[in-house]
């Protein structure tokens, strides 16, 4: 099995279900931007070219540019996903989202409900997320919280190349409108990943560590540091459950219940801002549900409550990381 | 008396392991060993199993201490006669030390799967080993691929070649397994033989690859036959564990299924059932598995009849069973001929290859000297 990169897993689960589905089209900025062009010039494939050799191989009836207008693209893939195609736009970042909200919370969210089911809308929103880029406030933010909210949207926060490519391939075949969350900091990070389709059911939590002393909930990029600081914590006698939701929405409380349950104390590292949080949901779902196990107060290891700083030491000192999560388990285990 | 210095090392279990935690010695400094004796306790993600010794001699060192994570090829003990001084045995163990590289910084490359069209299927398969003319060729049995013989494959291919193939629906090959009958297997297994102009071979099956091999051994290029736990030889079989395999979504529920496989259940490592739950995952798996029970399994019994097919064969047969076989009963291998050579091993399950890989490599051995 080749190790292939977290932009590769990605373009390689869009490629085979295009060619499994003449339905799936891909269109947003940049996908095409080049083409003629030699090398690494010919069409970039979206600007961190994760759509790259799309375009070559299924043509410029499937593989789209769009103008820089998100409201009028991301709508027009709306519409499309109505009449029974399968776009997969990408929004290049999460950050720009608030053009076009109307087109994902009012239309997309909500055809299958007010149209009593006989309305489906396939398509998946692809977009960067995330700090660490040096990008700052306007190209750095989370926000996955704010599309889980709204129900009728599916939403979907890979923490690995192999989770990557089988959640996109089911959130392709998904009937529903997908928000696919890629953190930038993690295209290159490298893993083994079958070469033959596969899927991820989504709602279905990954345990990525299984201890008996303190569970941390992580999300997206955060489960590599969360799986850093419980293999840092296990040679110290904590053992540590690690719990990837891998979606938001829908999401799996029931095994995190199951794990609280288990080891009696929670940390829960999410990299967005932490007021209305997953940290702060995960947080009032255990108080409710399993405040009789809890042994300790719950532990959030999120980011001040502030904008993405540029400046790349601010930046530094604003993300959580593995030094910050096992500060936050010794914690309550003290 | 000799006056050479042996180093025992970490083991590589499969082509994924790179490091494994020494979880126990069960021999000290001043024992006696040979090849084949329980010396230690080795725990990866995938599995842990006992470490038999591979070589004899008195061992004059522990280098490595119970609970350590050591890379694969990393110094364990030494075995030297008493003719060589403790001075000599610390030099050895300091220079070892010193020159050590872990495998995967040395760059050297793992062998890779290779692949081959049969029947208009692509069949993954890896070859390991010297090529010297006689080809073992090892097939895995249902829900099962090539990594499964990772206790078998490396050994036997210290002296000879082993190729060991993913049969249709299984592994890296295709996922399309036609009609999903034994034949189908078989036919892939004869014609992958005839595509590689393999010339003299020894088949080696285990479960469903044991009847896919049994099947196919009428060709005049195999030579011998070492059948392990195989399908074909009577009608009983746990259908219990195939559904609980195609039901198990997720490791907590996959966990009890495969542990039916082994006679000691701590065997079952994390990363055997991710292995197992990715390979589900894959397009196709469904569908292949399900064909595959319905075509040989139906109602939880065998519809392969092959014991007739044993009786006609003139080369040498061993059947290997494990007495604690929970898959498919160790009293199939009663009222076979008196030709073909029966060994039940005690203390396996269903898959004696892994659980007493030592023994099960011997008698694969030593049923490919009799050809």
């Amino acid at each position: 099995m080749a190790k292939k990169s977290y932009r590769q897993a990605i373009n390689e689960a869009i490629a085979q279900e295009m060619r499994r589905d003449e339905n799936v089209l891909v269109w947003g900025e940049d996908n095409v931007g080049g083409a003629g062009g030699d090398g690494e010039q010919d069409a970039w494939g979206g600007v961190l070219g994760v759509t790259k050799g799309l375009y070559p191989e299924f043509g410029s009836e499937r593989v789209l540019d769009t103008p820089i207008s998100e409201s009028a693209f991301i709508g027009a893939a709306v519409g499309a996903a109505a009449t029974g195609l399968r776009p997969v736009a990408e929004l290049m970042f999460v950050d720009f989202m608030g053009v076009c909200f109307d087109q994902i919370f009012n239309q997309a969210a909500k055809f299958r409900y007010m149209f009593g089911g006989n309305a489906v809308t396939p398509i998946v929103v692809r977009t960067m997320y995330g700090g660490g880029f040096r990008a700052a406030s306007q190209h750095s933010q989370c926000l996955y919280p704010m599309f889980t909210h709204v129900p009728g949207l599916k939403v979907v926060v890979p923490s690995s190349p192999y989770e990557a490519k089988g959640l996109m391939i089911q959130a392709i075949r998904d009937d529903d409108p997908v928000m696919f969350f890629e953190h930038k900091v993690m295209y290159d990070d490298e893993e083994e990943v079958p070469d033959d389709p596969y899927t991820i059911p989504f709602g279905e939590a990954n345990l990525t560590r299984e201890g008996d002393d303190v569970t941390i909930v992580a999300f997206g990029r955060m489960v590599g540091f969360a799986n850093q600081a419980a293999d840092t914590l296990d040679k110290e006698g904590i053992s540590c459950t690690v719990l990837d939701p891998r979606t938001t929405s829908p999401f799996d409380t029931e095994t995190i219940l199951e794990c609280v349950e288990e080891t009696g104390r929670l940390v829960i590292v999410d990299e967005a801002n932490p007021r209305c949080s997953m940290a702060s949901d995960v947080s009032g779902l255990v108080a409710q549900e399993a405040f009789k196990a809890l042994k300790a107060p719950i532990r959030m290891v999120t980011p001040p409550h502030t904008p993405v700083p540029f400046a790349p030491e601010l930046e530094d000192a604003y993300l959580p990381n593995a030094d910050k999560i096992v500060a936050a388990v010794r914690t309550a285990m003290a | 008396m000799s006056n050479e210095i042996v180093p025992i090392v970490m083991p590589k279990w499969g082509l994924a392991m790179t490091e494994g935690i020494l979880t126990a010695w069960n021999i000290e400094e001043g024992a006696e060993i040979e090849p084949g004796v329980d010396i230690a306790e080795i725990e990866t993600t995938k599995i842990t199993n006992v470490f038999e010794a591979p070589v004899s001699g008195l061992v004059r060192r522990l280098v490595a201490s119970k609970g350590e994570t050591l890379p694969v090829g990393a110094l364990l003990a030494i075995v030297a006669d008493t003719s060589v001084s403790d001075a000599d045995v610390d030099k050895y163990v300091t220079e070892f030390q010193a020159h050590f590289v872990p495998e995967e910084e040395s760059g050297d490359v793992a062998a890779e799967p290779e692949s081959i069209e049969i029947d208009g299927r692509s069949i993954s398969y890896l070859s390991l080993g010297p090529d010297d003319g006689d080809v073992v060729l090892l097939i895995h049995g249902f829900g099962a691929d090539v990594k499964g013989w990772m206790f078998n494959q490396p050994v036997l291919a210290e002296e000879r070649r082993v190729v060991a193939l993913d049969l249709p629906g299984h592994g890296r090959s295709a996922k399309d397994v036609g009609a999903g009958d034994i034949a189908v297997f078989s036919d892939t297994v004869t014609e992958f033989i005839s595509e590689k102009g393999f010339e003299k071979v020894h088949l080696v099956g285990h479960s469903l690859g044991g009847g896919a091999a049994l099947k196919a051994a009428a060709l005049p290029s195999v030579v011998s036959l070492t059948l392990i736990a195989p399908i074909g030889l009577g009608k009983e079989i746990n259908s219990e564990f195939m559904e609980g395999l195609l039901a198990a979504k997720r490791r907590n529920a996959l966990r009890p299924v495969l542990e039916q496989l082994v006679a000691d259940p701590d065997l079952i490592g994390r990363d055997m059932m991710e292995d197992v739950l990715k390979f589900k995952r894959l397009d196709g798996v469904d569908t292949a598995l399900r064909k595959i029970i319905s075509a040989n399994f139906e109602g939880g019994s065998q519809s392969a009849d092959l014991r007739g097919a044993l009786s006609d064969l003139s080369t040498p047969v061993t059947v290997i069973w494990g007495a604690e076989d929970k898959i498919i009963p160790s009293e199939h291998s009663e009222g076979l001929p008196a030709s073909v050579e029966v060994q039940v091993i005690p203390t396996a399950g269903h898959v004696p290859q892994m659980e007493a890989s030592g023994a099960v490599n011997d008698l694969i051995i030593a049923t490919i000297g009799k050809a």
